[in-house]
């Protein structure tokens, strides 16, 4: 058979079948459980323009491939330039790729600026657990330091900053938010890169040790949702794992009134009653961490 | 223009992204809160002036080399080396000054940087040294002035270059 | 008929070079072993890469079994898996592509290219690959030292790297810092040769813009490389530093595990942004070689000139300015200002514009040409497709709201591995077969060929586009096993186990492939010389294969570009470089044609 025919059905093939899976796999973004939808429109945007451009492209090379195939005789072209086709297609390109970065840039632009209205929690990461932090009454995070992080105070809350003696603390517990209401979430890492990542919501964000960082969304659907770490912090990296419960409001506040604040926390430590606050690892994680080499 | 010195030239070029990489890494460590400098050793200013003493020499050797003048580049030659050497025993003593007064590389990121700096420059410098030390005893073997020209050009163009990588590194940690 | 008639005016005069008597080598041991000769220089870099390379292969089996069947392989622990995934990519990135391309490539085909006898420096180059083998024998080390290699992923980032959570902490990572100074020494000596030798020893009549793209590419990736690993040195002295005397360069104050470290201050972002600051050129340091080489191959079996090659050359210089504007893209969920986001989008996606331009004159060439549907040619054609798909996957990442749910996935992975893995490689492995004849004078097997290019090329597919839809679905990458994850289904484990069985088919098609290279060195079909009835310098020497200096008594004269295939007028469908204007045509040639010099072999 004609070398050139059966390359060209191949290409063919691979385009097409390229297309053929997109829409048929069954692999697919989680159902969205935030505000940014803008962000998987932005996903469809870039599929569909780049998507044309690489069946185009595919085909237009099985074309030639089957079309322009060596045959006894033929002699190419000899064409060193044309000016005008290749303008045309630098003009077609960057249409496309004004495309997509416009609105990219103006929904960054929405990722990146937190509404007014927002409440602050924070997130802290260490190897390997999540914990979390909330203002308390007085709507204010209380200052922290790593140099306080001890036993005791495993948040290194600054213990004469009034502000943070209402934070409610949680340690190898679930994180709860309330539903529908914007929050903006500061990130902090006592020793590693972590990153606070939950599939449903679609944002994420690197936490850095000495530095706090942040991102925004807002809940918009109930339920429990997992949260993994997507920056490599060591061998227990594929074992941080930790749970989001969004819930209404009233549920929200109930659960909230239960938690402990830094104040009774630290009362308690200061008692020697209080609960063990030593970071737990996770099975897994304990387990690798002692057999962690090839060695 | 010469293959081995557009050899050099590119070479040059590639130090000298080097050293602007640290200065940008310096700079951006400076706007940090808790940057505390650590005080310059007074060292340092003699070993500027020998520094600029070296890079005289050389110059002297390769205006000695341009006129043929096997006595000029002989002297240029071994001054420039030796005040090189004394360069970078002076930057020895300064590093001792240093630690004496408790100032160690891991006591705080001024003095990390300090140390990382001048080492780095000096280590450029220890290899132009052998660049200078092939050129010497090619003389010493009795070369004429026109073979040895080239060498001593690169030589100092060379060190002519590291003395300008040092004052851009002095200035920076004098001045923050 | 030539297309750039020569003036005198751009004639570029010869490098002055020392006695032809140098080319002479005396023993067998300056023959093979400390040999000067940048051809021999390239085959020992194109060897040891290859050898580490197949370590890195054999890594890549290891991790796919654990992610394709999680709970059978008691031997691999969390530790080893991310042993295995960081020694994987810092090899194939650095060891095997960076040398490949550049040592090896570029030692064997710019002073042939371009007509000269050798590199200008050849004591220099020699030196490079000694250095180069010794970083590789540093890094082999690591495999065997207390703890094992590091396991910090191939972008070391700080502070996991040097912290006891990671495996290869105490040994492990000091030697991959070390390994990499070396490389970047290795590799300055030998660029140094390659951008001096394209600048300077150009025979007469080359002009730039008549240089072979393949020249091109790896000149311009050259500089690239020159003015991108400083910045890799930077990072890995100052973490070094910080790991063995305890500075604080990248160190902020840490607790780890409950407990105080002394460090306090550094900033981790910093070590990131000198990473990226040589890993994005890196990127194009693969792939600018990659495209010259390709535009090469394509044109030669297309019988047809490259489309559009003064703007080609653009395309290659300005994707090399841009690579150093985009850096942070990789970093927008890093934590850094996110207002640098819009900034490094745009030149991003700017980027797009002269890589798109590459790809269609690519395929421009091959529209109205005489495709010969070689194994060259077919490897080419897959490397269009791999590249244009992981090219497009690109642009998602380049977006940095796209880039957001997206980051640190396995799209990330998928993307990386189409466009800068498989899509070099491709072009890698058409061009061993494009230039196999140059070296052994040999033709490598096609029947075997053809097994290889068609495993390779659909098993790579197979294996990296739909694990594109893993990372949409939300798997991280570098992770051991997903366990229960509640938002992943069993069929996401299903499609794992599919991958790591084609993984595995395509990575015995390589050993075919090796056979092959072996094999048809002794028991290939002569190729005669010129069997592509290529333009090039490099097909036209006086011996061939070509010898040690190239070109005899006298180097060649350039009278025009590189492609002059099926010129109007011309009676055969090729002119090579060096044939004289008055020999166009088959009446004038017969008088004073060097022995075959221009003659197709068959």
């Amino acid at each position: 058979m004609n070398k050139g025919l059966v390359v060209g059905l191949v290409l063919v093939l691979v385009a097409v079948g390229s297309v053929v899976f997109h829409f048929l796999s069954p692999w697919w973004w989680t159902p969205l459980a935030s505000n940014w939808g803008y962000i998987d429109d932005m996903i469809i945007i870039t599929f569909w323009i780049t998507g044309v451009v690489f069946v185009a492209i595919i085909l237009f090379m099985a074309y030639c491939v089957f079309r322009y195939s060596h045959k006894e005789g033929r002699r190419a072209a000899y064409e060193p330039e044309n000016k005008k086709m290749e303008w045309w297609l630098t003009g077609l390109t960057t249409v496309g790729v004004v495309g997509m970065l416009a609105p990219g840039v103006l929904v960054w632009g929405q990722f990146i600026t937190v509404p007014e209205e927002a409440s602050v929690i924070e997130v802290v990461g260490q190897q390997w657990q999540w914990s979390f932090r909330y203002p308390g009454k007085d709507g204010v995070l209380g200052t922290s330091d790593p140099q306080n992080i001890s036993f005791e105070n495993p948040f290194g809350l600054n213990p004469n900053d009034p502000n943070g003696q209402d934070d409610i603390l949680i340690e190898g517990d679930d994180l709860h938010l309330p539903l529908d209401r914007p929050v903006k979430v500061l990130l902090r890492s006592k020793d590693v890169l972590h990153d606070f990542y939950v599939p449903q919501f679609r944002a994420k964000m690197d936490m850095v040790p000495g530095m706090v960082t942040y991102f925004w969304f807002t809940p918009t659907r109930v339920g429990t949702f997992e949260i993994l770490c997507a920056e490599l912090c060591g061998v227990g990296h594929y074992a941080m794992r930790g749970y989001v419960v969004v819930e209404e409001e009233s549920a929200y506040q109930e659960w909230l009134q239960e938690q402990p604040t830094f104040a009774q926390l630290s009362g308690e430590a200061r008692n020697g009653t209080g609960d063990v606050l030593n970071p737990v690892l996770s099975e897994a994680a304990a387990d690798s961490a002692e057999r962690g080499s090839v060695q | 223009m010469p293959t081995v010195k557009l050899g050099l030239i590119v070479f040059l070029a590639v130090v000298t992204v080097v050293f602007s990489l640290l200065v940008a890494a310096y700079t951006h460590r400076m706007t940090l809160a808790d940057w505390r400098p650590l005080p310059e050793p007074w060292l340092l200013w003699p070993n500027t002036a020998i520094l600029i003493l070296s890079s005289v020499g050389l110059q002297w050797a390769r205006v000695a080399a341009n006129r043929g003048r096997i006595d000029g580049v002989r002297v240029g030659l071994l001054a420039g080396g030796g005040f090189a050497f004394a360069f970078l025993a002076g930057q020895l003593l300064a590093w001792q000054q240093l630690a004496a007064l408790g100032y160690f590389a891991a006591t705080n990121p001024a003095n990390a940087f300090f140390y990382l700096i001048t080492a780095l420059h000096g280590l450029h410098l220890l290899g132009g040294l052998v660049a200078w030390g092939r050129t010497t005893a090619k003389m010493w073997r009795g070369s004429e002035v026109a073979e040895l020209r080239l060498s001593v050009e690169l030589c100092a163009v060379y060190w002519h270059f590291l003395l300008l990588v040092w004052l851009v590194l002095f200035g920076l940690l004098l001045f923050t | 008929m030539a297309f750039f008639v020569p003036t005198e005016a751009e004639h570029v005069a010869p490098a002055e070079v020392a006695d032809v008597e140098l080319y002479h080598p005396k023993s067998w041991w300056t023959r093979y072993i400390f040999c000067q000769d940048a051809k021999v220089i390239a085959i020992q870099y194109a060897i040891t890469a290859g050898a580490i390379g197949l370590v890195a292969l054999v890594l890549s089996w290891l991790m796919r079994l654990q992610l394709g069947f999680p709970d059978s392989f008691s031997f691999i622990d969390p530790g080893d898996y991310l042993q295995f995934i960081t020694m994987h990519g810092m090899i194939m990135v650095i060891y095997l592509l960076t040398a490949l391309f550049l040592g090896g490539f570029g030692n064997y085909l710019i002073p042939l290219m371009v007509g000269a006898r050798d590199m200008v420096f050849p004591y220099v180059n020699m030196l490079s690959y000694w250095v180069y083998l010794l970083a590789v024998l540093v890094l082999v080390a690591s495999f065997f030292v207390p703890g094992g290699p590091t396991g910090a992923g191939w972008t070391l980032y700080p502070p996991q790297a040097i912290l006891s959570g990671t495996p290869g902490a105490e040994w492990g990572i000091i030697l991959m810092l070390v390994s990499l100074a070396l490389f970047i020494v290795g590799f300055t000596m030998g660029g140094l040769n390659y951008v001096v030798t394209v600048l300077q020893a150009r025979t007469r009549g080359m002009t730039l813009l008549r240089m072979p793209l393949t020249v091109w590419g790896i000149f311009v990736a050259t500089i690239l490389a020159l003015l991108a690993f400083p910045a890799l040195f930077v990072g890995a002295v100052m973490m070094l530093l910080d790991r063995i005397l305890e500075t604080s360069f990248f160190m902020p104050a840490i607790v780890e595990m409950g407990e105080q470290l002394n460090y306090a201050g550094g900033n981790p972002l910093l070590f990131q942004h000198l990473f990226w600051f040589f890993g994005h050129p890196e990127v194009y340091i693969v792939a600018l070689p990659g495209f010259g080489i390709v535009s090469d191959l394509i044109s030669t079996h297309a019988r047809r000139n490259i489309f559009g090659y003064r703007m080609m050359v653009w395309a290659i210089v300005a994707i090399g300015a841009l690579s150093f504007l985009v850096w942070a893209h990789h970093m927008y969920v890093s934590g850094m200002n996110p207002w640098f986001g819009f900034f490094f989008a745009t030149t991003t996606l700017v980027i797009a514009v002269p890589t798109a331009i590459k790809v269609y004159n690519w395929v421009l060439t091959l529209w109205r040409g005489d495709i010969h549907l070689t194994l060259p040619m077919l490897f080419a054609i897959a490397f269009i497709v791999t590249f244009v798909n992981g090219g497009i996957t690109g642009l998602f990442l380049g977006n940095p709201v796209v880039d957001v749910p997206l980051s640190d996935t396995m799209f990330v992975v998928a993307h990386f591995h189409m466009v800068m893995g498989v899509a070099p490689i491709l072009v890698i492995f058409g061009a061993i077969y494009h230039w196999y004849p140059l070296v052994t004078g040999r033709m490598l097997n096609e029947t075997l060929g053809k097994f290889h290019f068609w495993v390779t090329f659909l098993g790579a597919y197979l294996i990296y586009f739909p694990m594109h839809y893993l990372g949409f679905l939300g798997v991280p990458r570098r992770y051991f096993e997903m366990g229960e994850t509640d938002f992943i289904p069993q069929s996401a484990q299903t499609l794992n186990e599919f991958i790591t069985v084609v993984a595995l088919i395509v990575g015995f098609a390589q050993l075919v492939f090796l056979f092959n290279l072996v094999w048809s060195a002794y028991k290939g079909r002569v190729s005669g010389r010129n069997p592509w009835r290529a333009t090039t310098l490099e097909w036209q020497t006086p011996d061939f294969p070509p010898r040690h200096g190239n070109w005899g008594p006298t180097q060649p004269v350039v009278y025009r570009w590189a492609y002059d295939y099926s010129v109007p007028g011309a009676d055969q469908d090729f002119l090579p470089q060096n044939l004289a204007p008055d020999q166009v045509t088959a009446d004038n040639r017969h008088k004073d044609l060097p022995d075959g010099a221009v003659q197709p072999a068959e």
